[in-house]
């Protein structure tokens, strides 16, 4: 039965099958059908790399395979979500040695991604953590890859958005923590040069990670908010606290109801927006102990959070640019705000060292925003794209909806050897998306 | 703390049910014709609950084998939930008398051999609990679901008559009304969304209704209103209905 599927961003959404599977056999069922299929976890990128006509739906195959508390090894199957993994190793003093800004993806998604958080420039991004995982390719052979097993596939599968196999099985490496609290640190920075001056100043962080409005001109240009942060102590928590310090934070959640109209964000309503969240901040400095959930996922708490931005979705665009060309990401920043296409949330961080096949991370500065599907939007991104290939950039596939080809061949060194590895394990294209198709990955040729 | 016998728990409605129990602090045993595939199940309850959870090789086809099952279950649970069952498509097993009577055989006469054995030992010590998930569809026998809905007829009216044999000796038997469940089984069926549930929905109301020791409960509630509709529908006018 087909049915309506989008990701995250809503844009763009297709009919397709959704096939699922709870033993490893299931599994092994679909992959042998003679329909090509895209690997699809909780539609948590935001553009088309999970969509496809048919899709194999991981959600069931969510099982906790073995936990050592005491080495901090966790092993699961590759449908269960960040949430659910973090619900059980916490409370035994384990945290997500990487996680992204939101709980509510899988494990697979999470590898096939390679995703990242604001600790990247200290530990950087999930594939540092991967022990090993199983790989069900299009042939239906399983294979445990791992950096001395198989390691082309373990390179090509970290970031490889699906394409070489369906990830199975997962065991990752865990970081220790005495407590379920951060201690935080927000700075304010009047404009872009202070920012990049203080991200300098406080590398040492292990989390970073800076708000910045996009909107403003002139001498605020870039002003913004660092947010640090450390895994707190035992006593670094208030005494009252102690007794329960891993306790999970209580699940309060609301959920954004409808659809909002698209009239209702524009450059007036953004621009209040950043003014509100900038204010905020009363003073230049604040220091607090939080809870890890506000902390690494501000916006899980409002489910459906995406319905902001209007049944016809919105774009998330997210580059990142060498150190060096600082320039560069000054005329992108300038050229948002000429155009007034305003984010909610601009986000910007420093990455970490990273040399890997296909995975988006590699060392500079990273912009995420959203933008409302709107006219017009598609041509200005193209716009944006012409900065980012010029400054020797490249664009996260994740996030992705609309690159052209060249820009993620210009972008990706590793590129030809991804596409032979491919080729080789996936031959005629069985695993496909309509991302996949539309750079040109597995391409009929 | 006290243990639930899971029969059928590699069906999507089993796996639900064991994780609510077993997150309400229950040890767990799951029993399912292919018991080398509940491995992970067992790590995953074990290590996401804290309960103890183990495996056991049943088959409700094997009648004769039942009470030795039912003897090695170390230790003996409180509470027993009959899940399997099976539904093939009507005309084929209007056609086909081994697919009928491998649904009756699954649906009723099985669940009946290992139920009454449960019984016996739960009358002996009185206490304990039985639970079947039976279906709608036996309230009234129509065309599209004939065979299947007249083994579950039967299942009820079993569940029913042991409700009225155990009361007096502390054992309570609740019967479960499922309509639509969004299952592997039901993939690709267009269910309407009002009426469907989830196997994880279905598997609270099963808990809620266990803690308050229901007799009957539908799912979703409304189904008790519909289908009482559809049973108080005069017999010469139902024959003419396509349903």
């Amino acid at each position: 039965m087909k049915k309506q599927i989008a990701n995250w961003g809503n844009y763009p959404a297709m009919e397709a099958d959704e096939e699922s599977f709870v033993f490893e056999e299931q599994l092994d069922a679909l992959v042998d059908k003679d329909v090509s299929f895209i690997t699809r976890g909780n539609g948590r990128c935001y553009g088309d790399a999970s969509l496809s006509e048919r899709t194999i739906s991981t959600l069931k195959f969510d099982k906790i395979l073995s936990f050592d508390t005491e080495n901090g090894v966790f092993e699961c199957q590759s449908g269960i979500t960040l949430d659910q993994v973090l619900n059980v190793i916490v409370p035994k003093g384990w945290f997500l040695p990487v996680t992204p800004g939101t709980k509510f993806i899988t494990i697979g998604g999470a590898l096939a991604s390679d995703v990242h958080g604001k600790n990247h420039h200290v530990d950087g991004s999930i594939s540092n953590h991967v022990v090993e995982f199983d790989l069900v390719l299009a042939s239906k052979e399983q294979l445990t890859c791992s950096k001395e097993n198989h390691p082309d596939l373990f390179e090509a599968t970290l970031g490889g958005m699906g394409l070489t196999g369906v990830i199975s099985r997962v065991k990752l490496r865990l970081k220790k923590i005495e407590t379920a609290f951060i201690r935080q640190k927000q700075i304010k920075a009047a404009n872009l040069q202070e920012l990049i001056g203080l991200f300098e100043e406080y590398k040492d962080y292990t989390y970073s990670v800076a708000w910045i409005d996009c909107l403003k001109k002139g001498e605020h240009f870039g002003r913004s908010i660092l947010m640090l942060g450390e895994h707190a102590k035992l006593d670094e928590i208030p005494p009252d606290q102690r007794p329960d310090a891993l306790k999970l934070p209580a699940k309060k959640q609301i959920t954004f109801p409808i659809n909002m109209p698209s009239w209702v964000l524009n450059s007036l309503t953004v621009k209040s927006f950043n003014f509100l969240y900038y204010a905020k901040n009363f003073k230049k400095e604040i220091n607090n102990i939080v809870s890890y959930e506000p902390f690494f996922y501000p916006l899980d708490a409002i489910l459906h959070w995406n319905r902001l931005y209007g049944k016809s979705g919105f774009v998330q665009y997210q580059f990142v640019l060498p150190l060096s060309e600082k320039k560069g990401l000054i005329e992108i920043l300038n050229r948002i705000a000429d155009e007034g296409l305003g984010s909610f949330l601009a986000v910007l961080k420093v990455f970490g060292n990273q040399e890997s096949m296909i995975s988006f991370p590699k060392e500079g500065y990273t912009l995420a925003l959203d933008f409302p599907v709107r006219k017009g939007l598609l041509e200005f991104l193209d716009e944006l794209d012409e900065f980012v290939l010029k400054y020797d950039g490249r664009l996260y596939m994740s996030k992705d909806a609309r690159m052209k080809p060249a820009l993620l061949e210009a972008g990706y060194p590793g590129l030809k050897q991804f596409k032979s590895i491919i080729k080789k394990y996936n031959p005629g294209n069985k695993i496909r998306s309509v991302q996949s198709d539309r750079l040109l990955l597995t391409a009929d040729s | 703390m006290e243990t639930v016998l899971v029969l059928g728990a590699t069906s999507d409605i089993g796996i639900a049910i064991a994780k609510k129990f077993a997150s309400e602090k229950y040890n767990i045993q799951l029993a399912a014709r292919k018991p080398e595939l509940l491995g992970p199940l067992q790590s995953d309850i074990q290590i996401r609950y804290n309960v103890e959870c183990s495996v056991y090789a049943f088959d409700a086809l094997i009648f004769h084998s039942h009470s030795m099952f039912f003897e090695t279950l170390s230790p003996k649970p409180e509470t027993t939930i009959c899940i399997f069952g099976t539904m093939d498509d009507e005309e084929d097993a209007f056609n086909n008398w081994s697919l009928t009577q491998r649904m009756i055989d699954t649906n009723y006469t099985g669940a009946v051999s290992i139920l009454n054995i449960a019984a016996r030992s739960y009358l002996k010590n009185k206490k304990g609990t039985i639970i079947g998930i039976s279906s709608v569809a036996g309230d009234r026998g129509r065309a599209s679901k004939m065979i299947y809905g007249s083994s579950k007829a039967a299942f009820n009216a079993y569940l029913a008559g042991l409700r009225n044999k155990c009361f007096k000796d502390n054992v309570h038997v609740m019967t479960v009304k499922p309509g639509f469940v969004y299952t592997r089984m039901t993939e690709n069926m267009e269910l309407p969304a009002l009426l469907t549930s989830t196997p994880a929905y279905l598997a609270d109301v099963v808990y809620n209704g266990f803690a308050r020791k229901k007799n009957v409960i539908y799912i979703k509630w409304f189904w008790r209103y519909i289908m009482l509709i559809i049973k108080s529908i005069p017999e010469f006018q139902f024959k003419k209905m396509k349903l």
